[in-house]
């Protein structure tokens, strides 16, 4: 089955539009990277498929169900969203524990107390950890947070934006580490914004690159072990991350 | 560099602690941090809840309550910043030192547009005139590299895209040309190519202007590049210092840890390996 379909999407904000004629499909089970110039619309189509851009054009569908332009309260058990900015993402005034334990609360599911725990354990997150208030922990626990909530419903589909940018290299090992097994284990579909080829080389199968509001190319990850891209754009991101010393080993 | 011409460094910190409260009594997240630092640049790594951020602020006597700094010498060139009045101190926030908080768009005034922001950093610093402000402010944001600034100025902090307001930040912190800049993960929502760029940009000023720069980042690759020299960061306190070049030669474990915790363009590895966490403390 196609759990994400997008069909000539076009996204403006106001009189500007920002993603002009997106098309892609993403099969169930399939880990799908966005990658592409800071600007040219990644998380707006994010936001557009989980209901938060609610000017566009087009075809949405998310497990075979067409997508309308708002916000879905059923949708969220299936389909969950991690956001860019893990500061603007968490109520400042709402702790850890709360954050984790009201979206199971909502959807009257029980067994809270160790579901809770389980999911710090499982984002490397201490159990001291669980009372605290965002402004009481650093930018890489907040986005460990901001993840753990977003799992917390088991959803089938992951719309994950920049979810490990903010992290230090070994926190971000932990969560791919994670992502990956959930994935193997429960057949999650991941939609994964990320600046970050190697992260696309160990966590998907295949990429779309925007640049300007358009996508200019859909390429297997395996690309990125070779080169073998066709857009000049993406051939220039190619080189300029080629930088990384790794690559020599 | 620009450090052998300096006499006392730019920058003289000894013996830092942060501490906050726990149900246990306070802890201390940063312990005993020392450094100077010349007209050079200083990068600072490890991994989260490690103590970065806090150092940063503590320089700028930012650490926010129940949290508590203390240190046996805070020094900015040749300046006690612990015995300054908190209006002096405010004085020399933005104007000689900078820094880029590690949440851009929370540091950005909600309700105020881009373009006014970036005006208001560039007002404290220097009179100009109202069209020289503009063409500083447009000027400023073509060099963090945002394609269309004339319709940038005019957004609201939420209108703007993560990497955009990541430059904006930066934009807003280099416009007054400070003497030392902290910045804290100031480009990690950019790709490689736009980052190299606007850190080349803050490197010219490293070189040209003889500004400081401490730059905090979890990119190991990154600090190797654009630093001099490196403190690594663990439990809030520095567990290794070596100078860039060396730090893929790092002996420390915990580097080494986090050296093959990174992700290659050619991965073949199912899974990552990971660092021991059983002997960690904090708060
Ligand atoms: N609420 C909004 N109102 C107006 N313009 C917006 C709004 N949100 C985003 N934009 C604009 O839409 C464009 C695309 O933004 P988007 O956040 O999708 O970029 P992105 O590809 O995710 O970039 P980044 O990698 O920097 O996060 C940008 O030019 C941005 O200024
Ligand atoms: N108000 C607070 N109360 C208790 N502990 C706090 C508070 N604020 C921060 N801390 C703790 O201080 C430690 C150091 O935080 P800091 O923000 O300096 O980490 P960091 O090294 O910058 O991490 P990251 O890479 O995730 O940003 C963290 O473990 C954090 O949980
Ligand atoms: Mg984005
Ligand atoms: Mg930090």
């Amino acid at each position: 089955m196609i759990a994400i379909s997008l069909k000539n999407l076009d996204v403006s904000y106001g009189t500007t539009k920002v993603v002009e004629g997106a098309n892609f499909d993403v099969a169930e089970g399939e880990s799908f990277a966005l990658v592409g110039e800071s600007g040219s619309g990644k998380s707006t189509i994010l936001k557009a498929i989980a209901g938060l851009a609610p000017d566009w054009t087009g075809e949405i569908s998310v497990l075979g169900e067409r997508r309308g332009h708002g916000v879905d309260h059923a949708f969220a058990t299936r389909c969950q969203m991690v956001f860019q900015d893990p500061y603007g993402s968490l109520h400042p005034r709402k702790s850890v524990d709360q954050v984790l334990s009201e979206p199971l609360k909502i959807h009257g599911l029980g067994n809270r107390d160790q579901r809770v725990e389980e999911m710090l354990a499982a984002v490397g997150l201490d159990r001291r950890f669980r009372y605290r208030y965002p402004h009481q922990l650093s930018g890489g626990q907040r986005q460990r947070v901001a993840i753990a909530r977003a799992l917390m419903l088991e959803p089938k589909v992951m719309l994950l934006d920049e979810p490990t940018s903010a992290l230090d290299v070994s926190v971000q090992a932990e969560i791919l580490n994670l992502l990956k097994k959930l994935r193997r284990e429960q057949g999650l579909t991941y939609l994964m914004v990320t600046h970050n080829l190697p992260v696309v080389s160990f966590m998907c199968d295949r990429m779309a690159v925007m640049n300007k509001g358009r996508i200019v190319e859909i390429a297997p990850a395996s690309a990125l072990h070779d080169g073998s891209f066709s857009d000049p754009y993406t051939q220039s991101l190619y080189a300029a991350s080629g930088g990384n010393p790794d690559r020599k080993d | 560099m620009t450090s052998e011409k300096t006499q006392a460094p730019l920058l003289d910190l000894q013996n830092l602690r942060v501490s906050f409260p726990t149900p246990k009594g306070r802890v201390d997240v940063v312990k005993g941090l020392s450094f100077t630092l010349g007209r050079e640049r200083l990068g600072i790594v490890g991994e989260s809840g490690s103590g970065k951020s806090m150092t940063g602020r503590a320089i700028l006597r930012l650490i926010r309550r129940p949290g508590v700094q203390q240190a046996d010498r805070i020094l900015f060139d040749g300046i006690d910043l612990q015995s300054l009045s908190e209006r002096k101190m405010r004085d020399l926030r933005g104007a000689r030192i900078s820094m880029i908080m590690q949440d851009p768009k929370f540091s950005l005034n909600p309700v105020m547009t881009i373009g006014d922001q970036i005006a208001e950093a560039l007002k404290t610093h220097e009179r100009l005139a109202r069209s020289a402000v503009k063409s500083r402010v447009l000027e400023m944001l073509h060099a963090v590299r945002i394609n269309d600034p004339e319709r940038v100025v005019t957004l609201y902090p939420h209108e703007v895209s993560g990497g955009m307001g990541q430059r904006i930040m930066i934009a807003m912190m280099l416009i007054p040309r400070p003497d030392l800049l902290i910045a804290d993960e100031p480009t990690s929502a950019l790709d490689v190519s736009v980052q190299a760029q606007v850190l080349d940009l803050i490197d010219e000023l490293v070189r040209e202007k003889g500004m400081g720069l401490i730059l905090i980042s979890h990119d190991l690759n990154l600090v190797a590049r654009y630093c001099d020299r490196i403190l690594v960061m663990h439990a809030g306190q520095v567990v290794e210092s070596c100078a860039a070049a060396d730090l893929h030669k790092a002996t420390h474990p915990y580097t080494r840890g986090l050296l093959a915790a990174v992700p290659r363009m050619e991965e073949t590895r199912d899974e990552l390996p990971v660092l021991d966490r059983s002997t960690w403390s904090g708060t």
